[in-house]
């Protein structure tokens, strides 16, 4: 029991090295005061034949849906290769790479996963992990502050077409180290950022601009003009993309004159499953002249006493347990095995198969959305160009539609209604290489079902 | 570990590549014609990103060859101090990722999730049960975003009771570089306090520095000394007395998981490691879990979201529910397949198998203690009890052999140990601070005194062996002047 | 045995200050603290015009396994960090008192107590007990 393979010779044998007769005596120096009985909290064990058929139990309460909901975790296809790989033991129970040369296989991949996320970013540097695409968001603001020199306000200008959650974390993460995070409005007709919208901010100290692509309503950004207004005014460009739309959009790097400074987001649709919002990953790409200011892990390439190649972390005096105080940030433990994954994905995509991937997921999304707005009281709610969510107004509450459509078995998508109520009933859907002309045929007939009922009721 | 494959070093991805070579049996179809001609060519990539393109055979062969130049807990003992490395049962794994358990959306209804909801509702309970708290956030994503809930969460309940001024954080000397990472992380100033020849706080010097700007002190019990700390009463006391709140850094529950409860102990904050004590992967570097436990005044202060019970319903409580929360950590809602397999973890221990961690754990580290010193090596605290781990000091054998900790450290590798983690804490000279966990047998603690015994007597005899270790690994002593001096960050194709 | 030349002064974080011919001063690190760093792979020098109190941190030293600060030893303003650090900072290694100059300042304040040479050898004797 507990995994704990000591016979009771085993046990008597270590007692009389030690010199103690008994387990007990090892817990002599904890006051008795303070010693408890049995864990009541805690139900009896299970073997694991038990445990299996308890979890398939529960497993089955959650069910399959069919799910059309984005919103910064995306359904995509996962090589069966991806996993069986990466929960090899040698991966999977091994710790960060601290004896390089017992871990040169995490080490390694580390080295190839930061060439593959740099090169999709078209960015120099990459790290080798963050906790997730929001925490990423708010290491990214903390490391504008750090960087950008010239400025000395501290203000992080966030569009309000940022996804909600990320904008909250990045608050509550940055905000007890004096950040102030502004808020620019949302242009409710076109649902994207408008330049214009800057101009009140017009010869004041920025320190960095926001700019996500696709943005939280799938809507593309004028990403050049933004990137080049914060420049313009000495404030750095700190771009949240989705790594798979970069096979089909323009990288960071090479928004506007100069390409963005710092390039965060959630590496989830690299061959993470959905898991109800993680383990995730968050990836973070910079310039080399900011190097110092990233926080997390690097991997570097060097030589050993005989000259041949190998891999160890480096500028390891940016972190936590060398600057204590004044590091970069407190992390340690990232989220290396969904790193492993997501490099396993990456070789097995290349760069074709991640196109293919995005370019299907965008069709599928014009398909859905065509397909819905023939439905009367269904319409797209802002024209121009999405890569694979868009949203859809209609005519009611949305909450108690999906709550329909779900007895349906149908996820319909996200209810705008508690960030963005401006925008009235407001659905943001997603359909990705993962669904077929069926599939959404059926979400179709689902949702006229479900309205023909909204309209009787 | 092959050997001969070992010393073969393995390609990069990269260097595989041939151009129109792909997976493609992943791939769905092309498009016909130009399926995002909408999109505006300003928008668009115009050269493609530079990424392997190779065939699954490759990248299976590729990355299961990287993964067998890993020393892993699958593999080889790993007593990797303060880290806890036990063995992850494989039924965590299998049933966490169950099909419907990694296909749900996480912004799916709570309808649509009873099952995972119900787990991690009982884990919840299950952690509180453990660790002596009144409620708890399962939302942390790693230890060091716990701590930072955890001191964010003293710092707002200073300023929700309009005591402005706090915002001094104690750390003991030996403590973990996150502790006063995370305090300047939320805006808090850091006082260092010493610990004694013993290893326990010194009471005066704390006595000295609490007063009206102290917000908390952070601590780990048994302390990151290896040692309980045994005036915890009294420190509590003290800081409590000042109007600090004390929190707990769980890195060390292990050692006492199923005998004390840092809640008892006086404690307001716990953050636990699951990936350490509940024996959650560690996955080459993560991903981790680290809930953050609070007594009832600190619970309104939670980090959203937390999983609530309403009737026989559960349900995500959100900023609504916790309008003082200090917020959201993450896009959604932590790290859920990692808090499943620590749920799994539990179920299989229950509540006797939770007392049998603290108590094997401690006779390995103590057993492990009495072999190494009986072989003539100096533990750091004589005379004190080990905890779940141990610091031995090379000191002595630096000054008479030459021979210091990392040298000792590399040579267990040629030995298949994985090494004990060295240089810290930072107060020890020469120091391996060395964790068994109780999943090891006792054959394996002696395969390891063993190795250890060994490497002191080559020490004596054939120095330079053990100062230029290891030597059976895929690589030797790597030049960590060079890797920090030259970046080489990336790969780049020869033109 | 590290290097202590007899026409520096010193301070007790192990900083060296040397009085130029113009009355500027120039400021680094001692020999005994480069070696117990190590090997350096990275140094911050202040920027010119910065004005500097004694004690306060004003350039960082990085090896492999350390960051340190390096405190002003005097009142002064900063005419120039030496620029050619970035590129090899192995020169605080090699030539701590020479080519590893870390600052010229123009005195604002007359400096405070500083160490003599015999004076920082016997601080770092006592430091080795």
């Amino acid at each position: 029991m507990a995994f704990v393979p000591h016979t009771p010779e085993d046990v008597a044998a270590m007692l009389e090295t030690i010199g103690v007769e008994s387990i007990e005596r090892l817990f002599e120096e904890i006051p008795a005061t303070l010693r408890i009985g049995a864990l009541e909290g805690v139900p009896e064990a299970l073997n694991e034949m038990q445990l299996a058929r308890l979890m398939s139990e529960r497993a089955r309460r959650d069910g399959r849906q069919s799910c059309f909901i984005g919103a910064g975790a995306y359904e995509h296809h996962i090589p069966s290769a991806v996993w069986a790989v990466a929960t090899r033991g040698e991966f999977y129970s091994a710790y960060t790479p601290y004896q390089a040369e017992a871990s040169q296989g995490t080490l390694q991949l580390l080295y190839e996963y930061q060439t593959m996320m740099a090169n999709l970013t078209a960015m120099e540097v990459s790290n080798a992990s963050l906790y997730d695409g929001a925490s990423a968001l708010a290491e990214a603001s903390l490391m504008a502050v750090r960087a950008n020199r010239r400025s000395r306000s501290q203000r992080i200008l966030v569009p309000s077409t940022v996804h909600p959650h990320y904008r909250r974390a990045a608050r509550a993460i940055a905000g007890n180290q004096g950040l102030r995070f502004e808020e620019l409005p949302l242009a409710t007709d076109s649902g994207c950022t408008g330049t214009e919208t800057l101009s009140r901010y017009e010869g004041e100290d920025i320190t960095a601009l926001v700019i996500q692509q696709p943005n939280v309503f799938g809507r593309l950004e004028d990403v050049d003009a933004l990137t080049d207004w914060a420049h313009a005014r000495h404030a750095l460009a700190v771009a949240v993309v989705n790594p798979v739309s970069l096979a089909l959009l323009k990288p960071p790097g090479n928004w506007g004159a100069k390409g963005a400074d710092i390039v965060v987001g959630d590496g989830q649709p690299l061959g993470i499953p959905l898991s109800s919002g993680g383990p995730y990953f968050g990836f973070m790409t910079t310039r080399l002249e900011h190097i110092r200011q990233m926080p997390g892990r690097i991997v570097g390439r060097t030589v050993d006493a005989d000259g041949r190649p190998g891999f160890t972390l480096t500028l390891q005096a940016r972190e936590q347990h060398i600057r204590r105080a004044r590091a970069t940030s407190n992390i340690c433990t990232n989220q290396g095995l969904m790193v492993t994954a997501a490099t396993i994905h990456l070789s097995l995509m290349g760069a074709e198969g991640l196109r293919r991937t995005a370019v299907a997921s965008h069709s599928r999304t014009r398909e859905l959305v065509a397909a819905l707005s023939t439905l009367p009281g269904v319409r797209r709610r802002f024209s121009g160009p999405v890569f694979h969510e868009d949203v859809i107004s209609l005519e009611r509450p949305v909450g108690p539609l999906l709550e329909r459509l779900a007895a349906r078995g149908i996820l319909g998508g996200w209810d705008l209604q508690e960030h963005y109520p401006q925008l009235g009933p407001a659905l943001l859907v997603c359909a990705t290489e993962t669904k077929t002309a069926d599939d959404i045929e059926r979400y179709r007939a689902a949702l006229d079902q479900c309205l023909r009922e909204a309209r009787a009721a | 570990m092959n050997a001969e494959r070992a010393n073969h070093p393995e390609k990069l991805i990269f260097e595989y590549s041939v151009p129109g070579r792909g997976a493609e049996d992943q791939w769905p179809a092309p498009a016909d014609g130009d399926a995002a001609a909408d999109l505006p060519e300003s928008l668009r990539r115009a050269q493609p990103p530079l990424l392997p393109a190779v065939s699954e055979l490759e990248t299976v062969r590729h990355f299961t060859r990287l993964s067998q130049l890993n020393f892993s807990i699958d593999t080889n003992f790993y007593p990797l101090g303060s880290c806890t490395m036990k063995y992850n049962p494989k039924a965590c794994n299998q049933y966490a990722m169950l099909p419907e358990f990694l296909a749900r959306h996480p912004l799916a209804p709570d309808s649509a999730g009873q099952g995972v909801l119900e787990c991690l509702y009982e884990l919840q309970e299950m952690l509180k049960a453990v660790t002596g708290m009144q409620a708890l956030s399962l939302s942390p994503m790693a230890g060091a975003q716990g701590e930072f809930a955890g001191v964010a969460m003293i710092r707002a309940y200073h300023r929700a009771r309009g005591d402005l001024e706090r915002n001094e954080i104690i750390v003991p000397q030996a403590a973990h570089g996150t502790n006063p990472a995370t305090a300047t992380m939320c805006g808090c100033v850091v006082r260092e306090v010493p610990v004694d020849a013993e290893g326990d706080v010194d009471i005066a010097a704390l006595t000295a520095v609490v007063g009206p700007k102290t917000a908390g002190i952070m601590l780990t019990n048994p302390s990151t000394l290896g040692v309980f700390e045994r005036r915890i009463e009294a420190v509590a006391r003290i800081v409590h007395g000042a109007g600090g709140l004390l929190y707990y850094d769980g890195a060390n529950l292990n050692a006492i998981l199923g005998k004390v409860r840092p809640g008892d102990m006086g404690f307001d904050v716990v953050h636990v490691n699951l990936h350490k004590t509940f024996s959650t992967p560690h996955g080459g570097g993560g991903p981790g879990s680290g809930p953050v436990g609070v007594a009832a005044r600190l619970a309104p202060f939670l980090p959203v979201p937390v999983v609530g019970r309403r009737g026989e319903r559960y349900c995500w409580l959100t900023e609504r529910d916790l309008p003082q929360s200090i917020g959201r950590l993450s896009a959604f809602c932590g790290n859920i397949g990692v808090l499943l397999r620590a749920y799994i973890y539990m179920r299989m221990l229950g509540r006797d198998g939770m007392a049998r961690v603290g108590e094997f754990a401690t006779l390995n580290a103590n057993y492990l203690l009495a072999r190494l010193t009986r072989s003539g090596f100096d533990a750091a605290y004589p005379g004190r009890r080990a905890g779940h781990e141990f610091i031995i000091t090379l000191k002595r054998q630096a000054r008479e052999l030459g021979v210091s900790a990392m040298d000792f450290a590399k040579r267990l590798l040629d030995h298949g140990q994985h090494a004990p983690t060295t240089y810290f804490p930072l107060l020890v000279p020469e120091c391996l601070l060395i964790e068994p966990t109780e999943t090891e047998s006792k054959a394996a603690l002696d395969d390891f005194a063993a190795a250890m015994t060994a490497i002191l007597t080559e020490a004596a005899q054939e120095p330079e062996r053990v100062t230029s270790a290891p030597h059976t690994m895929p690589v030797r002593r790597l030049d960590d002047v060079r890797a920090a001096k030259q970046l080489d960050l990336t790969w780049k194709p020869v033109t | 045995m590290s290097k202590v030349p007899t026409d520096l002064k010193y301070t007790r974080t192990h900083e060296w200050l040397r009085t130029l011919p113009d009355g500027t001063v120039e400021v680094g690190i001692t020999d005994h603290a480069q070696h117990a760093l190590g090997d350096l792979v990275f140094v911050e020098v202040p920027e010119a015009g910065r004005t500097v109190s004694p004690g306060e941190p004003f350039a960082v030293v990085e090896s492999v396994k350390a960051a340190s600060d390096v405190y002003a030893p005097v009142s002064g303003e900063v005419i120039e960090g030496n620029p050619a650090l970035a590129g090899a900072p192995e020169t605080l290694n090699t030539d701590p008192y020479g080519g590893g100059w870390l600052a010229r300042l123009r005195l604002t304040a007359a400096p405070g107590a500083l160490l003599s040479a015999a004076e920082y050898e016997k601080l770092t004797a006592e430091e080795a007990e």
